[in-house]
C-alpha cells in the first residue's frame, strides 16, 4: 500500500471513532502542531483530521512520572542518565476528523473532486498509519473552507482550534493574507451571532 | 458588458419594495439614492429605484462593543459579513426577455423577484428601453443621476393632462418650466399661453448666477410672440415686443374681482355688492361708471338703493379705484387683446404675456384669470362645435401660470377658472402647467389631477405630502425627494414618463445647448440661406 510520494509517517492510530482518532507518536514529544492537516486512511478511503489535541503520559496509567532532574544541570541530562524513560513515556494526539478523500481503486489523482469537506462513512481503522500533510496538500484541501464548520462544534477549545488551522493553512497559500480574509468571513458567516467569538479568532489570525 | 453587481435581494414586498443585501465589495457610500437597479429575477428582469440605503449587521451585539476598527484585516472581514449595507428598491417595472415583451416594452410591475436573485446597476441599455430611445430631433429633459441615457418627457403625453413643476426658490422651477415649454414648442405638441409673472420666459430670463439666458422669443423667433402689459419696461429691456396689451374696464366682471378678494382685501359682502352694481349698471359698464362716483354722498346714495352698508361701498370703492394704476386698465382699450391672443395661438404661435413692472398679485391674478377665462370659453365652444360637425379640434393649448396656489388654492379652486380646467383635464384641449413653491396651498382635489409632476427641492413636509399624494411608493419617494440636490436635479413621475425618475437636468444657457435646442445665430442663418441660394442657381 506505500506510496512513493507519501509524507514520512509520523504515528499509529491507537483509538478511532468516526469524528475523531487518536494516534500513537513514534517519536517522544514530537506531535504534529496544534491545527496542523494530518491523514490517516480506511480501506481505499484517506481521512483527514486536525490536531485538535496531543499530550504525553506514561505508557502505564496510574502511574506517574516522577521528578528526577535535581542533580542534573541540564534537562536532557535526565534522559541520558535514564534512557529507560524514553520507552516509559508516550506522545499521542488527536486529530478531529474533517474530511475524506473517497479514492477509487486507490489510484491517486489531483482531481480536487474527490475531496469531501465532511465526515467519512466510516472511522478510521486501528494501527492506521498517520501522515503529517504538506504544505502543498495543506493548500488543497483548504481550498475548500467547508471544513471549517465542523471545527466550529469542536466544544472547548473551538476557538482556539480554528485560529491555530487556519495559521497553519495560511502559511501553505500563496497569498496568505487573501486567504486569512477568506475564511475570516467564512467563520464571520459561521458564527452569525456571536461576535465575541469571531473577534477572539480574528485577533489570533490577524495577519 | 455586465454591469456591477450590487447585492441580492433578502426580502419585501410589492407595496413596500425589496430589501437587497450588499455585496461585501460594495460600499454603501458608492450608492446613491434615486439611482436605477436591475433585478435579475427568475423570468424577467425588474427595474427599479434606490430609495433608502441602511446599515445592518447580523449581530446587534456589534452595535454596542464594535470590535477594533484600527485593524484593517478585521475591517476587511467582517465588512459585508457581520456588517453589512442593505438597499431599499422599489421595483416599478418589469422587462421580459423574449420576444413579445420586447415589442410590448417595459411594464408594471405586478410581483416581486424571487429571494436572492441578483441586484445589478442598470445598465445604459436598460434605462433607454425605459425611457425610450431619444432621436435627434427630440427632447429630452437631462439625464438619470450618473448616467449618460437621455430621459424623454414626451410632450405629446405631457400636454394631454395638466402638469405642475414643484420645488421651493431657488432650485430652478423657472427654469426647468422654460425647458418643458421649449420641449412643447419644438415638438409642436401643443401652444402655449404663458403668464410670465417676471418677465423670464418671453425675450431672455436670468440664470442663477445672474447671467443672462436666452428664452422662447429668442430660440423660436417665428413662434413665439411676446405681449407685454408694461410697454415701458420692456422698451427698457429692449425686448421685440409684438403686442402691448390694454384691458378695458369693461371687460372685468365681478367675478374678476371675487378672485381679487384676498389680494384687494375685500369682504364678503364687498364681494357680493360688485354683483349689484353690474346688475345695477350693466356688465360691461359697472366698473367705469362706479369708479367714476366721486364724492361721499353720492356713494351713500348708491349705497342706500343698493340697500348695502354705506361703509361697505365705500370700502369697495376706495379698494377698485387702487386699480387705477395698473396703467394697463384703461376705461377704452384700443384693441380686443383677447381676440389677437386667440389669433396667435389659431397661427401655431406661442404667446407669452409680460408683466414687466407689474409684479404684484393683484395685477396677475386679475389679468390671467380674466384672459384665460375669456380663452377657455372661446376653446370650450369651438371644441363643442368640433364635436358636433365633425371639423378639426383646435390645437391643444397649454396656459403657464406661476405662483398656482394664489388661483388654486382650496378657497378659490371652486371659483377660478383655472380649478375649472384643472379638473375638466383635456375634454376642451386646455391643461395647464402650474409652477409653484407651495404645492401644499394648492387644493387636494386639483393637485390629483395634475397628470405630471416635477419637483425640485421640496423640504416642508406638507408640501412633500400634498405633492405626493397619491402616488404608489409615497415614503420612499419621499425620502428620494428631500435628497435631491438644490440645483439642476428634478424628481419627474406620472403621466409623462413610465416609472419615477430623478433627472440632473439638461444643461441650459451655453452656445451649445442653444445649438441643440434648435437655436441658429444670424450670421449662420444668413450663411445657410446663402448656401441654398447657391445650390438653387449654381
Amino acid at each position: 500500500m506505500g506510496r512513493i510520494d507519501s509524507p514520512p509517517k509520523i504515528g499509529e492510530v491507537i483509538e478511532a471513532s468516526t469524528s475523531e482518532f487518536t494516534a500513537q507518536c513514534y517519536e517522544l514529544h514530537q506531535p504534529p502542531p496544534f491545527g496542523s492537516l494530518v491523514k490517516t486512511r480506511e480501506g481505499d478511503v484517506e481521512i483527514y483530521g486536525v490536531v485538535l489535541r496531543a499530550a504525553t503520559t506514561s505508557i502505564e496509567p496510574g502511574r506517574r512520572p516522577i521528578a528526577r532532574g535535581r542533580d542534573e544541570e541540564e534537562e536532557e541530562g535526565i534522559y541520558r542518565a535514564s534512557p529507560q524513560l524514553e520507552k516509559l513515556l508516550r506522545t499521542d494526539f488527536t486529530a478531529l476528523v474533517v474530511g475524506h478523500n473517497a479514492g477509487r481503486g486507490g489510484v491517486e489523482t489531483e482531481n480536487d473532486e474527490k475531496l469531501h469537506h465532511y465526515l467519512p462513512p466510516r472511522p478510521a481503522r486501528i494501527h492506521s498509519f498517520v501522515y503529517l500533510c504538506d504544505l502543498k496538500e495543506s493548500a488543497r484541501f483548504s481550498q475548500s473552507l467547508d471544513f471549517l464548520s465542523i471545527l466550529v462544534g469542536a466544544g472547548g477549545q473551538a476557538d482556539e482550534l480554528i485560529a491555530a488551522s487556519l495559521r497553519y493553512a495560511a502559511a501553505a497559500h500563496q497569498e496568505p493574507r487573501d486567504f486569512l480574509t477568506r475564511a475570516g468571513r467564512e467563520v464571520a458567516v459561521l458564527l452569525g451571532g456571536e461576535t465575541n467569538r469571531l473577534t477572539t479568532i480574528l485577533r489570533r489570525i490577524k495577519w | 458588458m455586465e454591469e456591477r453587481r450590487l447585492g441580492i435581494v433578502v426580502s419585501g414586498s410589492l407595496t413596500r419594495g425589496v430589501e437587497v443585501r450588499l455585496d461585501s465589495a460594495i460600499s454603501v457610500e458608492d450608492i446613491a439614492v434615486g439611482r436605477y437597479v436591475t433585478i435579475e429575477g427568475e423570468k424577467r428582469r425588474f427595474f427599479g429605484m434606490i430609495t433608502d440605503v441602511t446599515l445592518d449587521a447580523s449581530d446587534p451585539g456589534l452595535m454596542t462593543t464594535p470590535p477594533d476598527v484600527s485593524d484593517p484585516f478585521i475591517v476587511e472581514v467582517l465588512c459585508g459579513t457581520s456588517i453589512f449595507g442593505r438597499l431599499h428598491v422599489l421595483p416599478s417595472l418589469t422587462l421580459g426577455s423574449d420576444a413579445m415583451s420586447l415589442l410590448e416594452g417595459p411594464q408594471p410591475v405586478k410581483t416581486v423577484p424571487t429571494h436572492f436573485s441578483v441586484v445589478r446597476e442598470s445598465s445604459e441599455e436598460d434605462v433607454a428601453r425605459v425611457f425610450g430611445q431619444v432621436e435627434e430631433k427630440q427632447f429630452y429633459i437631462g439625464t438619470p443621476l450618473d448616467m449618460e441615457t437621455k430621459v424623454r418627457l414626451n410632450p405629446e403625453e405631457l400636454v394631454k393632462r395638466s402638469s405642475g413643476v414643484f420645488g421651493k426658490s431657488g432650485t430652478g422651477k423657472t427654469f426647468l418650466a422654460r425647458l418643458i415649454l421649449i420641449g412643447i414648442i419644438q415638438e409642436g405638441a401643443a401652444v402655449n399661453l404663458v403668464f410670465d409673472m417676471h418677465s423670464e420666459y418671453g425675450w431672455e430670463g436670468t440664470s442663477e448666477d445672474n447671467r443672462k439666458v436666452k428664452a422662447l422669443k429668442q430660440l423660436f423667433p417665428s413662434k413665439v410672440a411676446v405681449f407685454a402689459l408694461d410697454e415701458e419696461s420692456a422698451r427698457r429691456r429692449k425686448v421685440s415686443t409684438d403686442f402691448i396689451v390694454e384691458i378695458g374696464y369693461g371687460e372685468i366682471e365681478p367675478e374678476d374681482i371675487t378672485m381679487l378678494r384676498e389680494t384687494l382685501g375685500l369682504t364678503e359682502a364687498a364681494v357680493q355688492a360688485t354683483y349689484r352694481l353690474a346688475r345695477r349698471f350693466g356688465e360691461r359698464k359697472w366698473l367705469e361708471s362706479f369708479l367714476a362716483i366721486e364724492g361721499r354722498e353720492e356713494l351713500g346714495e348708491l349705497a342706500q338703493s343698493l340697500g348695502e352698508h354705506e361703509a361697505t361701498i365705500a370700502a369697495l370703492h376706495r379698494r377698485l379705484d387702487s386699480l387705477k394704476r395698473l396703467r394697463f386698465l384703461v376705461p377704452q382699450a384700443r384693441d380686443n387683446t383677447i381676440q389677437r391672443i386667440l389669433e396667435y395661438l389659431d397661427r401655431g404661435m406661442n404667446v407669452v404675456l409680460e408683466f414687466g413692472r407689474y409684479t404684484d398679485y393683484t395685477a396677475y391674478i386679475l389679468v390671467a384669470n380674466l384672459l384665460t377665462r375669456r380663452i377657455h370659453a372661446q376653446y370650450r365652444e369651438r371644441m363643442e362645435q368640433a364635436m358636433g360637425e365633425d371639423i378639426t379640434k383646435p390645437r391643444p393649448l397649454v396656459i403657464t401660470i406661476e405662483e398656482a396656489h394664489r388661483f388654486l388654492s382650496q378657497e378659490l379652486a371652486g371659483q377660478t377658472i383655472f380649478g375649472t380646467i384643472a379638473r375638466e383635464m383635456r375634454k376642451y384641449n386646455v391643461t395647464l402647467l402650474v409652477i409653484d413653491q407651495r404645492p401644499s396651498g394648492i387644493d387636494e382635489e386639483v393637485m390629483s389631477q395634475i397628470g405630471t409632476k416635477i419637483t425640485c427641492l421640496l423640504d416642508n413636509e406638507r408640501d412633500i405630502d400634498s405633492v405626493l399624494t397619491g402616488v404608489s411608493g409615497k415614503s420612499e419617494l419621499k425620502a428620494v425627494l428631500a435628497k435631491l440636490d438644490s440645483k439642476q436635479q428634478a424628481l419627474i413621475f406620472g403621466h409623462a414618463v413610465p416609472m419615477p425618475v430623478v433627472v440632473r437636468t439638461r444643461e441650459y444657457g451655453s452656445p451649445q445647448s442653444y445649438k441643440e435646442l434648435g437655436f441658429r445665430e444670424a450670421l449662420e442663418l444668413k450663411k445657410q440661406a446663402e448656401d441654398e441660394a447657391k445650390d438653387l442657381w449654381g
